[in-house]
């Protein structure tokens, strides 16, 4: 079956004063239709970039898509004009940015703006089109729905004005949601009630999510496959079983035991990635993660890793093959393993 | 006369020891008055911020305190610490009374009780060197002068993980984990015993969280702090606190031993709470029963009658629509406020 997105050796790149920012740094990476994957990674490792780039979002100066492509439904976006690009957004590829207050316009009102978005992807009038806006915030759980169409975006909390973006995204029944921190700016209760819905109506509308997320237990719960990013890179990718249970890189394996687990009863020390994540303004020769790595060899500061599956469906960016069940986590802990 | 002033000395050193009670909290209260007017400014109603609050601080103990956003964590934090004067209530540290305090014997108390802030950026000074901002401190409270101080400076700075070379740097050179850590060493300098880390991990990606995290352990035992730890991350707060209470809209509902909690918790909205947030174990969290609250947060300006979480509790009944629900102690050292209990 074919893929309905397909990104391809995607490298965008910043150039500023202090010199090219390699923000994305050859990715390639798919995904199937009705699919949901996760992007994860340390801040500034490229998540927004890389989905700004399927949008044509970047912004040009300082930024470029220097290379690659991604291919959607068969077409290559980097290709298309302006002009198909704006049909494709919001139409058959929809978005959900972290903050939804910026992302509505504060004198309209909310009916007004999921009418206009409906309108100008649907081809409806307005009875009907007024009547399907109702239709979508009660859709989304928004109570009287009817009654609160009439309302402004401050006249909603944080969660419905989110809940309405969603709502919006998904009125023109895309092919693909992409949503960057979607419940970022949201408390747990109302995280938990966005997402059911965006799943749910994912799973409705059979469509496709790119979610980019720093919420390990979101992507544990929503995922069928993960990305892990690092440095502008794609450091390892598998199904979310894969990555939480036999993760392969050990940016992944320090990831995972560096944050507390909610139904931990034994209080242990967690583990901690010391120093940084590189600059992406130098080149960097051999394995971006190599100075923080508990695995490195020489090697692995001269020569650059590609992509390997090391499992069907499951690859990693890594010289090394570092065993990780819990046992040897444990043996590395006290440095043995390796 | 003698004994009065041997007294008031005392009050600015510690005299509690591990294991005693340091901190005392009753009946709590700090409200904000909403005014309106273009004349004459009239106060037309209260936020209430904080309503009504009783807990107590093991010195040598974490305390963790949860609950979503506007709830009132911060300013719990900030009442008792004096930086608001609360509305009503009594806060009583190590056996002195704070809220009666005059400003100057304030002042000098502060030494013993710091706070953390979320946001490394904007609660660093960016015209101060790291020297500088972690020395203010003990500037302030005029504790070790010259080399003496320098030499302190560069301690707190080894104990924090920073290299004491970078003394002389600004915080705009540093990563956010850096700051956080400057922060720390600034709350850390004048040795306090008691410590509010209001959200100190919120702003950190996973691994640097993890780094800091470890580091507030680590201070914890070298100096025997006490720490009133606030987050909104369920996961962070059971793994650092030995005792963990919730509050909703301004108010405590329930408080217990951190395993007891998470294990066995006995109010809806705590239940829910825990429930709405994933573990990172794939094939667990996608078997887990969930429960999903509907509505929003209601407005502190105008909170339910009787049981505050009466709007979203999915097993009220009309008692909690009326009647504010007490504060129990339903099995030993686990308080609850729920009629349901
Ligand atoms: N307009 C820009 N000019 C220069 N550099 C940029 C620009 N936008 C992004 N970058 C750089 O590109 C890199 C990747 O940024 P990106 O926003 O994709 O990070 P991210 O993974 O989404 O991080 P976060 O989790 O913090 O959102 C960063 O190093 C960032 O500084
Ligand atoms: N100085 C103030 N004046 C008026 N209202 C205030 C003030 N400080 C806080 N509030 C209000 O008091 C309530 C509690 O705020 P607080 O900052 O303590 O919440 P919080 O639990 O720390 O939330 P968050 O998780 O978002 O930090 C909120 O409704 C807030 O708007
Ligand atoms: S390639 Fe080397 S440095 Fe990079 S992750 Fe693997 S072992 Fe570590
Ligand atoms: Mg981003
Ligand atoms: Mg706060």
């Amino acid at each position: 079956m074919a893929k309905l997105l397909e990104v391809k050796n995607l490298k965008t790149y910043f150039f500023t004063d202090e010199g090219v920012v390699r923000s994305v740094n050859g990715v390639t990476w798919d995904l199937d239709e009705g699919e949901t994957l996760a992007l994860v990674g340390e801040s500034g490792c490229g998540k927004s970039v890389t989905a700004m780039s399927i949008l044509r979002l970047i912004p040009n100066p300082p930024g470029r898509i220097v290379d690659g492509q991604i291919m959607f439904e068969g077409t290559d976006l980097l290709k298309v004009s302006d002009a198909e690009m704006r049909s494709i957004r919001g139409n058959r590829i929809a978005m959900v940015f972290q903050e939804p207050m910026t992302s509505l316009n504060p004198v309209l009102t909310i009916g007004q703006q999921i009418r206009e978005t409906i309108q100008l992807h649907l081809g409806l009038d307005d009875e009907a089109s007024t009547a399907r806006a109702v239709e979508l915030l009660e859709l989304v759980g928004i109570p009287e729905a009817a009654g609160r169409v009439n309302d402004y975006p401050h006249q909603f909390s944080g969660g419905m004005r989110q809940r309405v973006m969603i709502a919006m995204a998904l009125s023109c029944n895309p092919k693909l949601l992409i949503a960057d921190e979607p419940t970022t700016a949201l408390d747990v209760t109302i995280q938990a009630q966005v997402l059911e819905i965006m799943a749910r109506l994912a799973t409705e509308f059979g469509t496709a999510v790119l979610i980019i997320t720093h919420n390990l237990g979101v992507v544990a719960r929503y995922a069928d496959r993960v990305n892990v990013m690092y440095a502008g890179e794609i450091v390892e990718t598998g199904t979310a079983i894969d990555i939480f249970k036999r993760p392969r890189h050990p940016y992944t394996i320090g990831l995972m035991a560096s944050v507390p687990r909610l139904d931990a009863t034994e209080k242990v020390r967690l583990t901690t990635i010391e120093g940084q994540p590189p600059l992406l303004i130098r080149e960097i020769p051999g394995c971006p993660f190599a100075p923080r790595c508990d695995w490195f060899v020489d090697k692995c500061s001269t020569d650059h890793p590609e992509l390997e599956e090391k499992e069907p469906g499951h690859a990693a960016r890594c010289w090394r093959n570092p065993l990780v069940d819990a046992k040897t986590r444990e043996l590395a802990s006290i440095g043995i393993a390796g | 006369m003698a004994n009065m002033q041997t007294q008031s000395k005392n009050i600015y050193e510690s005299t509690v020891k591990h294991g005693e009670k340091l901190l005392d909290v009753q009946g709590l209260k700090m409200y904000f008055p909403v005014t309106a007017g273009t004349f004459i400014q009239k106060k037309v109603a209260d936020v209430r911020a904080v309503d009504d609050l009783q807990f107590q601080v093991t010195k040598g103990e974490t305390l963790g305190l949860v609950g979503e956003s506007g709830c009132g964590k911060s300013t719990t934090g900030r009442a008792v610490l004096q930086l608001y004067r609360p509305t009503a209530g009594s806060v009583n540290f190590g056996g002195t009374e704070l809220t009666t305090l005059k400003a100057g014997e304030l002042r000098r108390f502060r030494r013993r009780m710091q706070m953390i802030f979320q946001d490394p950026f904007s609660s660093l000074n960016p015209r101060m060197s790291v020297e500088q901002i972690v020395g203010e401190p003990l500037a302030i409270h005029g504790l070790y002068k010259g080399a003496e101080r320098r030499e302190r400076v560069q301690y707190i700075l080894q104990a924090v993980g920073l290299n004491p070379a970078f003394a002389r740097r600004y915080p705009h050179e540093f990563s956010g984990g850096q700051r956080q850590r400057i922060g720390i060493g600034r709350a850390l300098a004048a040795e306090p015993e008691f410590l509010v880390c209001d959200e100190p991990v919120s702003a950190l990606d996973v691994s640097i969280q993890a780094q800091v995290i470890n580091l507030l352990e680590d201070l914890q035992e070298q100096f025997g702090l006490t720490y009133l730890f606030i987050a909104h991350d369920l996961a962070v707060v059971r793994h650092i606190s030995d005792r963990v209470t919730v509050m909703y809209l301004g108010k405590m509902m329930e408080l217990a031993d951190s395993n007891e909690l998470y294990q066995n918790p006995l109010h809806p909205y705590t239940k829910a709470l825990l429930s709405a947030v994933p573990i990172t174990d794939p094939e667990l969290e996608r078997s887990r029963e969930r429960i999903i609250l509907t509505g929003d947060v209601p407005s502190p300006l105008r909170p339910p009658p009787g049981c505050v979480f009466n709007t979203r509790c999915p097993i009220a009944v009309d008692e909690c629509r009326e009647r504010i629900p007490e504060w129990r102690e339903v099995v030993p050292t686990h308080f609850v406020a729920c009629h349901r209990v």
